[in-house]
């Protein structure tokens, strides 16, 4: 009961599922992967520009600062050391000297003694914030007319004095500005690229589709033999998909114009002889026996007709796949030795002897009847077309697996069945053996047999509805029709089992 | 026998109905599913011909499923355009005994009707021994015997002739031989059955004065107890 269950909660599920991307495209407007691709690239260059730009942003300022510091701290002890030498004055001529030098206008001194009145240097007065002494301030001071950052430290000198050493780093300004101004240019730079490659991209995309689309729609007008020319791109997986998909439909169509050349020629054939039979009875014959025989022979066409009619929806329907439902686990062994049975009293009415060389076989997932019918048709054939006192030889043995170095291991574990039946009559030339499994094929040396040239149609189509393969070859003499059947398709099978336990009906 | 023909066609309808007779049933017809399905349930029939796709909303299958809820077992012969396998056992699920495809040989559907009426009366004990005429057969030690003489055979021959016995003074067709010996649903292109009904008369037939086993021209076989 809950396996009965399951089916209808997975299809909810599956609902749900695609009503996601529907909602997700309503926040998104932008259905162009072109641009989408893009814009997201833009977003991606953008973002690791801003990265790599901040990155850059604070190695080189603290660079600077250290810089400035060490110069800060050596200006300080020279400083110091005139002190020691000069006291005050010679300080105080140190810092007015080393002002006047600085071209660069770029150093901040400050010299106070125990009052706190200005000794020398260029700072107007003693800044509020700078509390510590030995300790580094960053601040902003106003000098002349513009607000600049600076790194200041202040010490200790001998009977009170105190002095400030600083340094503009105004450098670091025009440095964020230059960073800055960089960033900008490369938000535009990649915003163009972006546009750019939105075109490139969009561009390449309708390309790779256009090819898809422009086979797609030359087959919706009917030219079924354009192919998608494979490029090695990603797309290739489509286009190897659809053109697969396009051999498959135009052996499908292949196979209706043949069914309906097939009824409109062959067909009329033996429906023009019954009718010639019967209006040329109805108007010459003398007696009811002649009239009697003539209905009797048209009968028989009839029957005839209605026999290839059955052949072509058979193998219509084969080929469509449809009758895969009745597929089993079956075994082989009995259905030859059924098979073998049956045919043997025919071989032998026709002077033949039917040599049978089977050996045990595992089973095979397939359907029994059509495989029944295939065997049927094979040895009908081969019984038709057999010389008196020939022998005609049933095998069947396992194919092992190709002895590649990977699948050594996997010995004795076989790929395929292999059934054969071969003939000594008078074989086929390699010509007709190209075209003997086409619907109403009938080599020149058959003209005179009975049959409708369908025998081998239905074990081609029997064939590839077990995904086996069909292959003639000459026996000198007579001819040898082997089916292969491959054993792998155990995954089929448990796909067929899984299928059953969820209907159980 | 009382036979019930639901078929639209009006000539396969007057064709079989004519054959019918000439073969001396009491037919009764219908041509359409609700006067079928009224005939068919009011009355009392030996065996049912239904066409599958019949006009006016019921067809064969609703009849036939209507007939088996009901618990009413009358045999039922389907006849249809439909040649499917599929289809085939559609039918032979929803409770029908046989199928016959459109297009048919009349010789083909009497064979098949007379051989399920036949059917119809002996649903009885299983038996443990067969006799018509002077041949008898013993179905638990498959030993066969005519005119006392004891006649050996193979196991496919022994059910050829069990078949043939079960449904003496019957016509059987090749395809039903096919069918009910066999197990075997397709349309060999050689004389199979021939040969192997050959077989089974020199056993059978050849040794003694006269034959059983019958040819029926455009039809198949008959066996005929010895009138004596």
């Amino acid at each position: 009961m809950a396996e009965d269950r399951s089916p209808p909660r997975r299809r909810w599920f599956r609902r749900r599922q695609e009503k996601q991307p529907d909602a997700r495209r309503r926040r998104w407007p932008i259905r162009s992967a072109g641009i989408n691709f893009a814009l997201g690239y833009g977003v991606l260059f953008l973002i690791s520009a801003t990265l790599f730009l901040s990155f850059i942003w604070w190695s080189s300022t603290n660079l600077l600062n250290q810089h400035v510091r060490a110069f800060i701290e050596t200006d300080a002890q020279e400083l110091q050391k005139r002190w020691v030498y000069g006291g005050a004055p010679a300080l105080g001529d140190a810092i007015t000297d080393r002002l006047e030098q600085n071209i660069d206008d770029d150093a901040l001194y400050l010299l106070i003694d125990r009052h706190g009145r200005r000794l020398a240097g260029n700072l107007p007065g003693w800044p509020v914030a700078i509390k510590k002494m030995n300790h580094f301030y960053e601040l902003s001071i106003r000098r002349y007319t513009f607000t600049t950052p600076a790194e200041f430290k202040a010490y200790h000198l001998p009977h009170g004095f105190k002095m400030i050493v600083g340094h503009d780093i105004r450098g670091r300004t025009l440095l964020s500005t230059v960073i800055t101004r960089t960033l900008i240019w490369c938000a535009v730079m990649i915003a163009l690229l972006a546009v750019g490659g939105a075109l490139v991209v969009r561009d390449l995309f309708r390309r790779m589709v256009g090819s898809i689309a422009r086979t797609a729609s030359a087959v919706a007008n009917g030219d079924l033999n354009h192919r998608i020319a494979l490029t090695g791109s990603e797309t290739d997986l489509v286009a190897e998909t659809v053109n697969t998909m396009l051999d498959r439909i135009n052996r499908l169509m292949e196979g209706v114009r043949q069914v309906s050349n097939a009824i409109a020629h062959d067909l009329r054939t033996p429906i023009t002889r019954a009718r010639n039979q019967l209006e040329e009875a109805l108007f010459s014959a003398t007696s009811p026996d002649e009239l009697r025989t003539a209905v009797d022979k048209a009968i028989g066409d009839l029957d005839h007709i209605t026999g290839i009619f059955e052949a072509l929806l058979r193998i219509a329907q084969i080929e469509a796949g449809s009758r895969r439902s009745a597929f089993t686990m079956m075994d082989l062994n009995q259905l030859l030795a059924n098979m073998a049975e049956l045919y043997e009293a025919s071989a032998e009415d026709a002077g033949l002897s039917l040599h049978l060389d089977i050996v045990p076989l595992p089973p095979l997932f397939g359907d029994e009847r059509m495989l029944q019918q295939a065997l049927a048709n094979l040895l009908d054939n081969a019984i038709k077309f057999s010389p008196p006192n020939s022998t005609l030889t049933l095998s069947a043995h396992p194919v092992p697996a190709m002895p590649t170095p990977e699948t050594a291991a996997a010995e004795g574990t076989p790929a395929g069945i292999d059934i054969s039946v071969q003939d000594q009559g008078p074989g086929m030339n390699d010509a007709d053996i190209l075209r003997a499994h086409e619907r109403f094929f009938r080599a020149e040396s058959a003209r005179n047999t009975p049959g409708s040239g369908l025998g081998l149609s239905l074990v081609q189509a029997v064939t590839s509805l077990h995904h086996g393969r069909l292959t003639l070859t000459q026996a000198h003499p007579g001819l040898k029709v082997t089916l292969f059947l491959p054993l792998t398709q155990e995954a089929e099978q448990n796909a067929r089992h899984t299928i059953s336990t969820e209907n159980p009906s | 026998m009382r036979i019930l023909l639901v078929e639209d066609d009006p000539t396969v309808r007057s064709f079989v109905l004519k054959g019918l007779k000439e073969a001396g049933h009491n037919v009764d017809q219908a041509d359409n599913g609700k006067d079928g399905l009224y005939l068919a349930i009011g009355e009392k029939y030996d065996i049912i011909i239904l066409d599958r796709m019949l006009p006016g909303g019921i067809d064969g299958l609703n009849i036939l499923e209507t007939l088996r809820g009901q618990k009413n077992n009358t045999p039922v012969l389907l006849l249809s355009a439909l040649s499917d396998v599929d289809d085939r056992v559609d039918g032979l699920r929803a409770g029908g005994d046989d199928y016959v495809t459109k297009p048919f040989a009349f010789s083909e559907l009497l064979a098949r009707v007379e051989a399920l009426g036949r059917r119809g009366h002996n649903d009885s004990a299983p038996e443990t021994s067969l006799t018509v005429g002077d041949l008898s057969l013993d179905l638990l030690s498959r030993e066969v015997r005519r005119n006392g003489q004891k006649i050996d055979l193979q196991p496919r021959e022994f059910r050829l002739l069990e078949f043939l016995v079960r449904h003496a003074g019957q016509v059987v067709t090749r395809t039903m031989l096919l069918e009910k010996v066999w197990d075997y649903h397709f349309d060999p292109q050689t004389n199979v059955i021939d040969v192997h009904v050959s077989r089974l008369r020199q056993k059978v037939d050849k040794p003694f004065e006269t034959a059983i086993i019958h040819t029926v021209r455009n039809a198949g076989y008959i066996l005929r107890p010895t009138q004596d």
